[in-house]
């Protein structure tokens, strides 16, 4: 195999690794900053608790994201030394900035988790959480201006190979920016709280009916389902900035190979060797709906792009997988939530409670087909129409090896990650720490 | 003063606060794990878990902050070190995953189990020698051209190089120095007098090989690249300048002076390191990249500045309270 093939497996492998953890890391802050204000502002023991434990078990995430993000940001470089030296030259701000935001975060993020008694007024305790979440936030909305720029480069002129007139702020605002960040945001949120409230709902599931995991599911589940519309609403809007600015993404992810109007929603589906689309479901009208707003709104198709542009058509699967994904999860938050008010038997049903306990998983594998989408459907561009990913790679011939080497490593940090973590929480259930407590408290107020 | 000596000014600076920070981190793993060999753990466990347990990912950040800041401000070290250090940096990355993972597992996540602590103090000496190849190879004289045009490491003539081993042989040295005379002062203030007679012990131990290895690697480098010997000469006070701290830090070390004498062994480094740095002026990589023809547009470079600027004065101030709150904070060095 080529190092090119070879460098964006190990890519491909190193960013699907860290996502999981970087969703997590940008999510869970917000979930741990309600559930610790509702303690507070209720007085309510079980949602500072709630707290505690959410911010434990981030804190390993955030652990395993660090040196996985440490991973990526350094095989930019072994990787694709051509795209760096070209790059780094327009995106290099945003880039250190993230490590700055990154930097921000965890250092409140030490001083929140060692300091739950420390403080007279428990209120300043919460207000650690702030930069917390801003400082997550901002490192998201950075990293991910980044790859809006490789999807719309912009903020500077090429002449003659050399780089001109550049500009890091409109090359860091580009026309990829707003949709992408949004989307990016919006669904870690809902990924971190259907993630949570698996756990909730799990508990639930296998016969534990206290209380705490009762609220806990009712919170995530109501987060869950704010962040999965906005996730929705947002992604509508990606795909209306892809028909204008990555036509052939949004193309090949529909199959859609003739320019017209009136255009249908291909789901599903396989393509046969002529490129003709089979047993798929077509929605009439809605891919035009969805570009323009309008039922006759024309898009452009395949067949008026250069076949050497053309994305791989595999990313077709990746699209249906996400909006699947997409439209599943904010449909059963809203049974749950009207069920929760009107006392349907429905939602305390096994096996409703197993569809719970999938939503976080779910939510984790659209993140990643997601991404997967949007990488590969901008082959073979790695800088949109400025370099090639082939241009971009190393020449080094060790790169094989080196996949195989991290494929270990990321291997061991996941079921290390499990480990750690199922031990961490079985070994000290809920009523034990509350008994625990109980007793402080009492003892306090001798 | 050029806009390209105020960026590579600002990148070693980050370089020299990530060598002490992270020295001070790998020799404590080190020792940490060197004692539950020799079994006199539960001497210096409990003050090594204080220092380390919240400032583990400031160290990996401020090597976050020397790379990203290296390739904005000198872009072109991109293609010249990132082509050819594939392997050498990977094995650092997968050495500082597991260190990194494994520490958050065995100190938030389950206790003290001994695996974790042993294969923290192994990586600990492993990743400064891995790192330090980026610093050995920017020497020159070990990157070829291929038939094809790249250019690609040459092992043969890395591992054969005395300088090479000499370079790996120092880092791993001063690690475990520089580390003993911090942990001996924050015995000292912690009032643990077990583990500050163990790390006084400790730190005359290691200080004289640092220095001896440091002398035969200028003696090394004059044979390996006689213009960097010459700018060294030239320099020759800064490295005496070194040298009187190291003594001075040693008798302030005899006189239980801890912090002093910890200030002095920081400065002897700094001295050192920054002669080193300017003596090589303006070669990033021999022969090939100098600060001048790798450096990044002007826009960027003012953008990164000011970038910088900004971020420093968020930093410090929560920097100055993790320093209250857990570093330099009496009663919590002392619960332990
Ligand atoms: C969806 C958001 C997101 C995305 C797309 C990425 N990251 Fe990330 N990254 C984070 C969100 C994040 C985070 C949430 O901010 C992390 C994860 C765990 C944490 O708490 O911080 C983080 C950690 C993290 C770190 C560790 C920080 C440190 O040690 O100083 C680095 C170096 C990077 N990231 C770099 C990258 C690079 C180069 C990426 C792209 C190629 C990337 N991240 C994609
Ligand atoms: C109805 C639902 C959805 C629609 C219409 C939608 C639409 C889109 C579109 C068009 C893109 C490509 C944008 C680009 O390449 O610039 C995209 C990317 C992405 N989607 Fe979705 N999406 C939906 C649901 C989801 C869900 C549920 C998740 C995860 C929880 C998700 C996560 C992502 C991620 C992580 C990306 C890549 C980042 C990005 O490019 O913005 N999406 N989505
Ligand atoms: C964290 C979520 C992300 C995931 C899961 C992801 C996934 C992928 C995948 C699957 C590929 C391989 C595409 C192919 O070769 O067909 C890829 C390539 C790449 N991605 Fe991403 N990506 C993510 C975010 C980012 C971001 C934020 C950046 C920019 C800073 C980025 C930079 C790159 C680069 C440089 C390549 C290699 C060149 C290429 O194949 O085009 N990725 N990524």
């Amino acid at each position: 195999m080529e190092s090119v093939e070879l460098s964006r497996y190990l890519t491909m492998l190193t960013l699907s690794v860290h996502v999981i953890f970087a969703t997590v890391g940008v999510g869970v802050p917000i979930l741990i900053a309600i559930a610790h204000w509702l303690g507070l502002r209720n007085n309510d023991e079980h949602y500072i608790l709630l707290a505690k434990r959410w911010a434990r078990g981030y804190v390993i995430s955030v652990a395993v994201g660090v040196v996985t993000g440490t991973a990526i940001a350094l095989q930019l470089a072994l990787l694709w030394p051509r795209f760096m030296e070209f790059a780094g030259q327009l995106v290099a701000l945003p880039l250190f900035m993230e490590t700055f935001a990154f930097f921000f975060e965890a250092i409140f993020l030490g001083i929140y988790l060692y300091t739950w008694d420390r403080f007279k007024n428990p209120k300043h305790h919460f207000y650690l959480l702030i930069p917390i979440v801003l400082g997550s936030a901002m490192s998201a909305l950075f990293i991910t201006s980044v790859n809006a720029f490789m999807n719309t480069p912009q903020g500077f002129t090429l002449v003659d190979g050399q780089l001109t007139n550049i500009q890091p702020l409109v090359a860091m605002f580009t026309p990829a920016m707003p949709t992408k960040v949004a989307h990016v945001l919006t669904s870690a949120y809902m990924t971190s709280a259907f993630i949570l409230a698996s756990i909730a709902a799990f508990h639930l599931w296998k016969g534990n009916r206290h209380e705490y995991h009762r609220k806990a599911l009712a919170l995530t589940m109501k987060v869950g389902l704010i962040f999965a519309i906005a996730t929705a609403l947002v992604g509508d809007l990606s795909g209306k900035f892809l028909a204008e600015y990555q036509p052939e993404k949004l193309a090949a992810a529909e199959w859609h190979f003739e320019t017209e109007g009136e255009a249908p929603l291909v789901l599903y589906g396989v393509l046969t060797e002529t490129n003709e689309v089979k047993y798929a479901i077509k929605i009439p009208y809605a891919l035009s709906f969805l570009v323009h707003s309008n039922p006759t709104g024309v898009v452009t198709g395949l067949n008026d792009i250069p076949e050497e542009y053309h994305p791989p058509l595999e990313i077709h699967y990746f699209f249906d997988i996400m909006v699947t994904i997409g439209v599943f999860l904010p449909t059963l938050a809203l049974v749950y939530w009207l069920g929760l008010h009107r006392n349907w038997a429905l939602i305390k049903r096994r096996f409703f409670r197993l569809l719970l306990v999938a939503s976080g998983p779910l939510a984790m594998i659209a993140i990643e087909a997601g991404w997967w989408f949007t990488e590969v459907g901008r082959q073979p561009w790695i800088m949109r129409d400025f370099m090639k990913t082939a241009e971009a790679a190393t020449e080094s011939s060790h790169v094989g090896i080196m996949f195989i080497a991290f494929a270990v490593l990321y291997l061991i940090l996941m079921i290390g990650t499990a480990v750690v973590l199922i031990r961490m929480f079985k070994n000290n259930p809920v009523e034990k720490e509350l008994e625990k407590e109980a007793i402080e408290q009492r003892s306090e107020a001798k | 003063m050029t806009i390209e000596i105020i960026g590579i000014s600002v990148l070693w600076l980050f370089l020299f606060g990530y060598v002490i920070v992270a020295s001070i981190d790998f020799g404590a793993g080190f020792f940490n794990a060197s004692t539950i060999v020799t079994k006199k753990n539960h001497i210096v466990n409990t003050v090594i878990q204080r220092y380390l347990s919240p400032v583990w990912e400031i160290t990996n950040v401020f090597l976050v902050f020397f790379f990203v800041g290296m390739i904005g401000f000198f872009p072109k070290t991109a293609y010249y070190f990132g082509t050819v250090l594939l392997i050498p940096i990977s094995i650092s990355i997968i050495l500082l995953a597991l260190r990194g993972s494994y520490y958050a597992f065995g100190t938030y996540g389950t206790k003290g189990h001994k695996g974790y602590t042993i294969m923290y103090g192994v990586t600990g000496v492993l990743i400064p020698a891995s790192l330090s190849t980026a610093l050995i190879v920017s020497q020159g004289g070990f990157i070829r051209e291929t038939a094809t045009g790249g250019i690609e490491l040459d092992y043969a003539a890395l591992f054969t190089s005395p300088f090479a081993w000499s370079i790996v042989l120092l880092s791993l040295v001063s690690v475990l120095f520089i580390s003993a005379s911090f942990l001996a002062y924050y015995s000292s203030v912690a009032k643990d007098q077990g583990a500050l007679t163990l790390f006084r012990r400790y730190t005359w131990i290691w200080s004289f090989p640092t220095i001896i290895t440091a002398l035969g690697i200028m003696i090394e480098l004059r044979w390996h690249n006689p213009d960097h010997y010459q700018g060294m000469l030239s320099l020759w006070w800064l490295f005496v300048l070194s040298f009187v701290c190291f003594v001075w830090s040693l008798w302030l070390l005899k006189k239980r002076s801890y912090g002093w004498s910890f200030i002095f062994v920081v400065l002897q480094f700094a001295l050192a390191f920054y002669a080193y740095g300017v003596s090589r002026y303006p070669y990033l990589l021999y022969p090939n990249l100098t600060i001048y023809d790798s450096f990044t547009n002007e826009t960027m470079a003012y953008a990164l500045i000011t970038a910088f600027i900004f971020g420093f004065m968020l930093l410090i101030p929560s920097l100055y309270l993790v320093f209250k709150l857990f570093i330099m904070n009496k009663p919590y060095i002392q619960k332990g």
